[in-house]
């Protein structure tokens, strides 16, 4: 590291203008005061998720176990089936192992966005600089929804159409088929980043935010699981079918059981959810100090 | 300009910042001042919009910070030198800042070069030492050219030459004609830079006065004279109606005198003298009297027991080193 050169007198600060400033006197600045608005928090945010390391690290893990698994999947399975194995089933279904792994990356991103500003104290000089707390947040969502989005939609294309290229011996899926399998997974994927992002936001701590987040994504699946009681079947039923892996498997037509959500609603369910994360999360900006 | 009003932040039963009145003004430093714990960063906080007071009021230019169209281009602040993302490179964290007010990018080189990160720009902030990041964070802070600079305990991990250059950055920058707010809890380092002084000690207003007179008041001004002949020449300095103490080691002071007249008199009076030396009392030691009662941490057996005495004439106490005028006393500390 080499050590700061000798610092100049600031002479970089332009000369003081003196009269025709506003009812309060003082100094008056060269530049052009720009009333702020949301193009400019958008601007910060990309800036800011483009230029941390973390986002290159989870967007890449996460396109090598989506595509990774994805082909292995299809791989493994031209290897060895025949016409009749692949029954009524889409060879688009074979995504869904990637995707459901996949998954953990675009959550532990979309914490990390707001959780970590607070772990390292940038999130005092972001509110300084755009003191509107819910501009910040929206900026936050809307740049990481369309990075999630865009990396995600594009890994599952891909895997879709290696799938049906891969895998000749299967039907061809139909157009509805190919819709959800793309862009309703892509929209589920990125609602559940966003989730996340707002959970980090509410929390404030990357790992507990993490550590809930993968909880919630998990712990119906494994409490289902284990509950054998009769008496509790429908508890069961319900926790399998609208845990989160059961509600992707929707998109791919891979459900655990029929009483569930199905066609598009997992993406309502997720985008209510995270309407209602979006209206806390805002509230408690609002009330908490930073 | 910032304007305080009963400005007042409570944590629970704790007040932080209790009901703070007063006005920082345009075209001089205002030195901020107080012990650790006083309030200080809780203030700067709610300046900033960061905290909610409790109750009271601060203005920015006479608006609420969160009303504020440009944040940047009116107030620019340094909290701490570790408010940053330490993934980021020094020039991301700016342009980031810069994007968020809409500022020309040019402007990110051009604090760079303010503040001689040039050469570093490129390179993660989580690799600085304190002093670069310090520089860092001022950098954020003069990025949008703001008509108010606020800067939290700036000297902090900054090298003399460092603390050198910050004293003219906000001298020049006062003398632009702009509002430059600056916290510390060394006094002789406001004693160089502050016009203009507010101490606060455990949330509440202690001082809001000139230096001039902060250091007028405070500073006892006294000649310190030793002597073989030392009860002949008490004598001599009581006849001539001066006011003088005996101190440790045998030697006098005498208040508000100068020292051409006491040597004149022991040449009168034919005393040999020893030493004749005009002291100043160092104004650290007033600022630690005059926050004495509220200083809320302090290390055992030091407690300030003597100062306890409720005089309201600060000087130091008979006995104290007083040899360093003030100033002396930023190196080691």
């Amino acid at each position: 590291m080499s050590t700061p050169q000798h610092p100049t007198p600031p002479s970089a600060a332009p000369q003081w203008q003196a009269g025709s400033g506003p009812s309060y006197p003082g100094y008056t600045s060269p530049i052009p005061v720009v009333r702020t608005h949301l193009g400019h928090a958008i601007a910060s945010e990309w800036t800011k998720i483009r230029s941390v390391r973390s986002t290159i690290w989870t967007l890449g893990v996460f396109v090598v176990l989506v595509v990774g698994i994805g082909l292995a999947v299809a791989g493994l399975v031209s290897g060895s089936a025949t016409e009749v194995d692949y029954g009524q089933e889409s060879p688009l279904s074979f995504g869904f192992f990637g995707v459901l792994l996949g998954m953990m990356c675009v959550v532990t991103l979309g914490v990390l966005t707001t959780a970590s500003e607070y772990g390292t104290g940038m999130i005092r000089t972001t509110t300084t600089a755009c003191p509107s707390r819910g501009r910040v947040l929206a900026a936050k969502s809307i740049v990481f929804f369309a990075v999630a989005f865009t990396v995600t939609f594009v890994s599952v294309t891909l895997v879709g159409l290696m799938d049906v290229a891969m895998l000749d011996g299967a039907r061809q899926p139909t157009g509805q088929e190919w819709l959800k399998a793309t862009l309703g997974v892509s929209l589920y994927v990125a609602l559940l980043g966003l989730l996340s992002l707002l959970v980090g936001s509410i929390i404030r701590h990357s790992a507990g935010a993490i550590t809930l987040m993968i909880a919630l994504v998990l712990a119906p699946l494994v409490i289902a699981l284990f509950m054998v009681a009769q008496a509790l079947e429908w508890l069961r039923s319900g926790l399998f079918s609208y845990s989160i892996p059961s509600q992707i498997g929707v998109f791919y037509s891979t459900s655990l059981g029929d009483s569930g959500p199905s066609g598009w609603d997992p993406l309502w369910i997720a985008v209510g959810v995270t309407a209602v994360a979006f209206a806390g999360a805002v509230a408690l900006l609002h009330r908490r100090d930073v | 300009m910032i304007e305080l009003e009963g400005l007042t932040k409570r944590y629970g039963e704790k007040t932080a910042v209790d009901d703070l009145t007063f006005t920082v003004r345009p075209g001089i430093v205002t030195g901020f001042l107080g012990p650790n714990g006083a309030g200080k960063s809780t203030t700067m906080r709610m300046m900033l919009g960061l905290d909610r007071p409790t109750s009271g009021d601060v203005r920015i230019d006479g608006r609420h910070y969160d009303r504020l169209k440009d944040p940047l281009t009116a107030i620019g602040a340094l909290l701490d030198a570790k408010a940053m993302h330490g993934g980021r490179t020094a020039y991301n964290h700016l342009l980031c800042l810069a994007q968020s007010n809409g500022i020309p990018r040019r402007r990110v080189d051009e604090v760079l070069d303010t503040v001689g990160l040039t050469a570093v720009a490129r390179k993660k902030a989580k690799g600085f030492s304190l002093g670069m990041g310090q520089r860092l964070g001022i950098a954020g802070a003069l990025l949008g050219d703001p008509r108010i600079l606020m800067f939290d305990e700036p000297v902090n991990g900054l090298d003399p030459e460092g603390i050198h250059w910050i004293r003219n950055l906000m001298k020049s920058l006062a003398g632009q004609g702009r509002t430059v707010f600056v916290s510390s809890h060394l006094m002789s380092e406001m004693a160089l830079t502050a016009d203009h002084l507010v101490v606060i000690g455990q949330g509440r207003l202690l001082a809001d006065t000139s230096m001039p007179d902060f250091i007028a008041r405070n500073s006892r001004g006294y000649v310190r004279v030793r002597t073989p002949q030392r009860e002949a020449f008490l004598d001599a300095l009581r006849a001539a109606g001066m006011a003088v103490a005996e101190v440790d080691g045998g030697a006098l002071e005498v208040d508000g005198v100068p020292a051409e007249r006491i040597g004149d008199l022991a040449a009168q009076h034919r005393v040999t003298l020893h030493e004749l030396s005009p002291q100043q009392a160092s104004l650290e030691e007033a600022f630690m009297q005059l926050t004495a009662e509220s200083v809320e941490y302090h290390a055992h057996g030091a407690a300030p027991s003597d100062r306890r005495d409720g005089t309201d004439r600060p000087a130091a106490p008979p006995g104290a080193r007083a040899g360093d005028g003030w100033g002396a006393g930023w190196e080691g500390k």
